[in-house]
């Protein structure tokens, strides 16, 4: 498999610093990325690069944020062998998978979110800004952007999606808890995109004293980038871990993809690993040949939407599709743009499973290793259905645990009934 | 747009948005503005995600998308209307209808429709360049704005890039009419004067007569009006009284700037 990176010197670096390139100074992964924003927006952007960057390059900084994520973040998270799940995929022939789990879900919040808060919230400290803006789907970056700004002692503003808010209840409560302020958004589908779309507001307004807190890997070059460095501790850990398990790396990783924060962070120090077959799953939701669902990747096309060019949900003139999806956090019509370029270059596969798919892994897992994972999770546990029984004996599979379900335990009450 | 300067007298931009509250009241609403005496007009195209709109105009917009208003209906109506109006018309587009289209079909549908010019609120000056040369291969021109927080080597370069005239976002922040006008503005002017000769057309925020008159004061060559005449136009009772709700609002912005 070879990687479309452009034939320059790129192609003689190591591995390692090849990917630590990526992307181009404009913010660009092949066509994706860029910065698409208002006129307003762009002297802060390039304000936050250079902060980025010399934070990059200052070794306290580099410290601060080790020592934070292990003291307060309750880091390194385990990584952990799933056997009753294994055995759960034993094939007809006798073979089985050998599944691990990457517990982000065992992070102080209970999510992977938390790792890019943080530092976030150090990087405007930094910028001496006072004021910190968030979006959030599923609450569970709400929650963590609460925590990092009671911690830091930073005012702290959720935007949320109406619909959101009552199927996360218990999040609004948590962020309220925090300190922060929820404010409710009612414009369109009132989900993640419009959360998104209403944070942005904010900061076109408010740009002199705020810092947005971007949660994913998507939004205008510098965030798909440094969110991902954010969130690559998660990769980082994992190939030390595997190392010391099974002695080397596995074969599969596999994750949830939204905006695609957590399976960026986990592919981010394999993908010039060319033996590791990474795997991102979408939210089906109703189904793909249906029109209700957040399947961006399997079903969208190239677009801009919130600051960058990535694949999208649109119809043929270029109005942006509503998506659905049962978990909030998957329920997004855009992508990181990153995710786009592996796609492409086919060095990443993309699949999708249903709202029902997902409702039923959240359960198998919950029965069989005591796990109950977040539904946005779910999907990606969902795929292994799929998954295992094409893989032959012994295939090494890690699955990031990305968040914890307990949020999402109404939600799942509601739609099961007297089933679970 | 360029005789905007030359007769010295000061230009009305009215904007509105296609399709609400429907595309026969934005035809009316267009001929009003224009017998009004509005020297450019802009006409929102609705769509789905305006990052830098406001509730008023995302509102707006909303309305027109749920009424089935279309790309292709607003080219149309452009079409019907443009050769009727005095004022050119600039087409107020988000980017992706554009990219999705490509621009260069999107520049020639909009130039075969009779517009004069384009504004793409949602592209920094480093995505413009690549717009603005295939917009002047179909005779568009292409309306660059500069912001309070643009550094002045970055509104030069605008101010340079800009074709029509330069459209001088009066806040950090979203459309939408506000009660007063920040007093930087004046200084933004002239130094807006001071690095260019092109036209400064002022925007955003802009609500009733007393802030054009004072925007004209301290300089402006021109003063945009969106989200107060496309409220009076689009939240009154019926199309009728929205009609002469915003003409009023229009005569009475006029009266100040002629």
């Amino acid at each position: 498999m070879t990687v479309a990176a452009p034939a320059t010197a790129l192609e003689e670096m190591p591995l390692a610093d090849k990917a630590a390139r990526r992307p181009d100074k404009a913010g660009r992964f092949g066509q994706f990325g860029g910065k698409y924003v208002p006129e307003t927006l762009i002297s802060a952007l390039a304000e936050l690069e250079q902060a980025y960057d010399e934070a990059q390059a200052d070794p306290k900084f580099k410290e601060e944020l080790a020592h934070t994520l292990k003291d307060y973040v309750g880091r390194e998270s385990p990584l952990y062998h799933a056997d009753r799940l294994s055995e759960h995929y034993r094939k007809s022939d006798g073979g089985r998978p050998e599944i691990y789990l990457k517990r982000e879900d065992l992070n102080h919040t209970g999510a992977h979110k938390i790792n890019n808060c943080i530092g976030q919230a150090l990087l405007c400290l930094r910028m001496g800004k006072k004021r910190i803006i968030a979006e959030t789907g599923a609450g569970q970056h709400g929650v963590a952007t609460a925590t990092v700004c009671a911690r830091y002692g930073l005012q702290c503003i959720v935007y949320m999606g109406a619909k959101d808010m009552e199927r996360q209840a218990l999040n609004v409560f948590r962020m309220r808890l925090l300190g922060a302020e929820v404010r409710a958004v009612d414009a369109g589908t009132r989900t993640l995109k419009d959360a998104t779309s209403e944070a942005i507001r904010d900061w076109v307004t408010n740009v002199e004293s705020t810092h947005y807190i971007l949660g994913s890997v998507a939004g205008p070059h510098p965030y798909p980038m440094m969110v991902r460095d954010f969130q690559r501790i998660i990769g980082v850990e994992t190939k030390k871990q595997c190392k010391e398990k099974i002695g080397g790396n596995p074969d599969i990783l596999m994750a949830c993809v939204g905006g695609g924060s957590n399976a960026m962070g986990l592919f981010h120090d394999f993908v010039e690993d060319e033996g590791v077959r990474l795997i991102g799953v979408e939210a089906a939701g109703e189904g793909v040949d249906t029109n209700k669902h957040a399947a961006t990747l399997t079903m969208g096309s190239p677009g801009v939407l919130h600051g960058s060019m990535s694949y999208l949900l649109q119809t043929p003139e270029g109005q942006v599709i509503d998506p659905h999806s049962i978990s909030a956090g998957l329920d997004y019509p855009g992508i990181g743009p990153e995710h786009s370029w592996l796609k492409d270059t086919k060095r990443a596969e993309y699949y999708a499973v249903t709202d029902k798919q997902a409702l039923d892994a959240f359960q198998l897992l919950a029965k069989l290793e005591g796990i109950i994972p977040a539904l946005e999770t779910a999907h990606a546990i969902a795929y292994l259905d799929t998954l295992c029984p094409q893989v032959p004996d012994g295939t090494t599979i890690v699955i990031n645990l990305s968040g914890r379900g307990d949020k999402d335990v109404n939600t799942a009450a509601k739609l099961l009934g007297a089933d679970a | 747009m360029a005789r905007l300067k030359k007769d010295g007298r000061k230009a009305f931009i009215p904007f509105l948005m296609a399709g609400d509250p429907d595309l026969a009241t934005t035809k009316a609403a267009l001929l009003s503005l224009d017998e009004a005496g509005a020297d450019v007009i802009e006409l929102g195209v609705p769509y789905s995600d305006p990052l830098a709109d406001g509730p008023t105009i995302h509102a707006s917009g909303t309305r027109a998308l749920a009424n089935g208003t279309t790309q292709a209906q607003v080219f149309q109506l452009v079409k019907e209307v443009s050769s009727q109006l005095r004022a050119p018309l600039v087409m107020f587009q988000y980017f992706n209808p554009m990219l999705r289209c490509t621009v260069d079909t999107y520049c020639q549908r909009a130039s075969d429709a009779g517009a004069a010019g384009l504004l793409v609120p949602d592209i920094p000056l480093e995505e413009t360049a690549a717009v603005r040369d295939i917009a002047s291969s179909h005779g568009l021109e292409l309306v660059l704005l500069t912001t309070p927080t643009t550094p002045q080597d970055r509104a030069t370069a605008i101010a340079q890039a800009t074709q029509g005239f330069l459209y001088l976002v009066s806040v950090a922040g979203v459309t939408g009419s506000r009660a007063s006008m920040e007093d930087r503005v004046e200084g933004l002017i002239s130094m807006l004067h001071s690095v260019s000769d092109k036209s400064v057309a002022v925007g955003f925020g802009v609500s009733g007569p007393a802030q054009a008159e004072k925007l004209v004061g301290w300089g402006a060559e021109g003063v945009v009006v969106g989200s107060a005449l496309v409220s009076a136009l689009g939240e009154a009772a019926s199309p009728e009284e929205g009609l002469k709700a915003m003409r009023q609002l229009a005569d009475s912005i006029r009266a100040v700037t002629a």
